[in-house]
């Protein structure tokens, strides 16, 4: 990128003119005025950016929600038809969100939960922690598709390695997993769960562990606590905020859950995998209703910056920030 | 291991006792989870070694009696374009990558090193882009696309990532940014150098570590995304490794001879790189995660 240091935007131009410009910059002498140019255009591609990909794009799709738009011609007023539709007319669109409401209820719990175990384990110091940490980490690189594709294979209900193994110990007729209407639900949770335990999640907690200070525990030994003690008047209030943090990040992840489901089941068997994601990606992707599928997308966005709200109002309820 | 040598330690301490037991269920926890967590993936490398009839076979074989080496070159001769999904892939996530590298840094050196009216308020928009869901966005980018003949191209996988590459990015490099010494660029500017000089050859060059997170976070991301392809692109011959074994997925067969182990080597083949470029930038990818996730 040639950008010329001798190519500032104003070079001398005239006292009256360069206050104006260095007012409307919330600049007082022109060498201010000069660098303040220069940090909007280091920041133009950015701004670019949100406007053509950000806002653009949500004052398009607020509006699209109240039309009926095809790709195809130009978008249709038709007032709040298809919010009504959403919610009284649309016999997917409930069991949908309860599904996905199920899913983030399982997968939560299991998944932040499961993590804060596995870094409980790799912080007490043992040899091997970094193969460990690694091995568990690795699942959560597979590329989704794939993750999707080899739990079909290895739930496979009559060849999968999980059923021979599960007769093995002699429970003669375990479940159809992905391919069953009961327990598709279930194994898409357990998919993801085994997928995000050992990732991110277990990696932010690692670092809050890591920032308990070691006084506190002395402490707790002196009165006489043991390892339960220790982790449940130590570990788990100086861990609250990271908690916190990564059950914000797990519930927005969950509500929005997609690929796994879309690879591993079409949202079947019977519907019993159709999420709200997958039921937007349909609508606006499959049968082209731009319009109803914009529409879906806000009742998503509505849900989930309600729970984000819920969350950070309720937090200081448990959340214990130290020195603050 | 620990559970040994508890067994042939003489008479120990109740304290050592309960220590080393304690060690010694550790261990063992951890054991297990390791086959919970190692054996899919050990499955999965096995089942791309078999053959037909082994992928099939019940009771099920775990390891292939010959294994099948040829099936990773049979898997790029068959009638999907394998090979040329790879190749896609990789030509994204290049171009992907460099423009976030690029242009998230510019638009940080602009946040954290100059004073100008509305900065704030473009950190706050920034920020708080990351809490909408894509697909309030999408809907409008895929008309926006279509309208510009972008369908069943490449450009909206990566183009999109040249104007900023995205709030975690410019928020990662901003939050770098601060913590280096703004005597640097003082001295610099008073020797003369101008601010895109004191960017690339002063504190660029310092960026290298946070640099190289942003690299693996956004190779990562980009390698393993799956809606972006499976809404813009059609035809198998532009397909990515994502959409492209998907596809395969859904139709794991050629003229009606099954390739289910093939399928299992295209899988492998999805994960290595990924797996591999992990292990090499460890270091720098978990630094950034708990960067994001204290400071965040």
């Amino acid at each position: 990128m040639a950008v010329a240091e001798t190519g500032a935007p104003v070079g001398g131009a005239p006292d009256s003119r360069a206050s104006l410009l260095s007012k409307l910059v919330g600049a007082q002498t022109p060498f201010q005025t000069k660098r303040a140019l220069w940090g909007y255009v280091y920041a133009a591609p950015w701004v670019l950016g949100l406007i053509i990909f950000w806002g653009g794009p949500i004052v398009a799709s607020f509006y699209f929600g109240f039309t009926e738009y095809a790709v195809i011609g130009s978008p249709k007023f038709t007032g709040l038809s298809n919010y009504i539709r959403a919610f009284s007319g649309d016999e997917l669109f409930w069991p949908s969100l309860g599904r996905t409401f199920t899913f983030a209820g399982m997968y939560i719990p299991f998944a932040v939960g499961g993590a804060l175990i596995l870094a409980v384990l790799l912080n007490q110091k043992l040899m091997g922690t970094t193969v460990f940490r690694t091995l568990f980490f690795v699942p959560h690189l597979i590329p989704a598709v794939a993750l999707a594709v080899l739990w079909t294979f290895l739930l496979a209900p009559r060849v999968g390695p999980v059923n021979e193994f599960l007769r093995g110990i002699g429970i003669s007729d375990p479940p159809g997993w992905l391919a069953s209407r009961d327990s598709a639900l279930a194994s898409v949770t357990m998919i993801n769960v085994w997928a995000a335990m050992g990732g991110n999640t277990m990696l932010i907690f690692l670092a809050g562990l890591q920032g308990v200070p070691q006084e506190l525990y002395d402490a707790a030994s002196i009165d006489g606590g043991g390892a339960w003690a220790k982790f449940r008047h130590v570990t788990l209030p100086m861990l609250t905020p990271t908690i916190f943090f990564n059950v914000v990040l797990a519930v927005i992840g969950a509500l929005k859950v997609f690929t796994t489901a879309w690879v591993a089941t079409q949202g079947g068997p019977s519907y019993a995998t159709w999420f709200f994601a997958l039921h937007i990606y349909f609508q606006a992707f499959q049968y082209f209703r731009l319009g109803y599928g914009s529409a879906l997308a806000w009742v998503l966005a509505a849900i989930l910056i309600f729970f984000t709200w819920v969350q950070v109002r309720y937090s200081r309820r448990w959340v214990h920030y130290e020195g603050g | 291991m620990t559970q040994d040598t508890l067994l042939q330690s003489g008479p120990v301490s109740p304290q050592r006792a309960m220590h080393l037991l304690n060690r010694g269920v550790t261990y063992l926890i951890i054991l297990v989870l390791c086959v919970l967590f190692g054996f899919p993936l050990f499955w999965t490398v096995m089942s791309s070694l078999k053959t037909i009839p082994e992928m099939f076979s019940f009771p099920p074989i775990l390891v292939p009696s010959i294994p099948q080496w040829t099936n990773y070159w049979t898997v790029l001769n068959i009638d999907y374009p394998v090979g040329q999904w790879f190749v896609n892939s990789v030509m994204i996530v290049i171009l992907t990558t460099l423009g976030t590298l690029i242009t998230a840094s510019l638009v940080a050196y602009s946040l954290a090193r100059f004073e100008y009216r509305g900065r704030d308020v473009l950190f706050m928009i920034t920020l708080s882009t990351m809490m909408l869901p894509a697909q309030v966005t999408l809907i409008p980018q895929f008309v926006l696309f279509y309208r510009l003949g972008w369908i069943n191209t490449h450009l909206p996988l990566w183009v999109p990532h040249w104007l900023g590459g995205g709030a975690f990015a410019i928020f990662l490099m901003r939050q770098f940014f601060l913590t280096l010494p703004r005597d640097l660029d003082e001295a610099a500017l008073i020797d003369g150098a101008g601010y895109f000089r004191i960017f690339w050859s002063i504190l660029m060059p310092l960026c290298k570590p946070v640099l190289a997170t942003l690299a693996i976070i956004t190779i990562i991301a980009s390698w393993s995304d799956f809606l972006g392809p499976l809404i813009y692109l059609n035809t198998p011959e532009k397909f990515t490794v994502s959409v492209g074994l998907q596809f395969f997925n859904a139709v794991p067969e050629v003229g009606g001879e099954p390739m289910q182990h093939l399928l299992m080597a295209a899988c492998v083949m999805s994960m290595v790189p990924i797996i591999l470029m992990f292990f090499f930038g460890q270091r720098f990818f978990v630094q950034g995660i708990v960067m994001s996730g204290i400071k965040g």
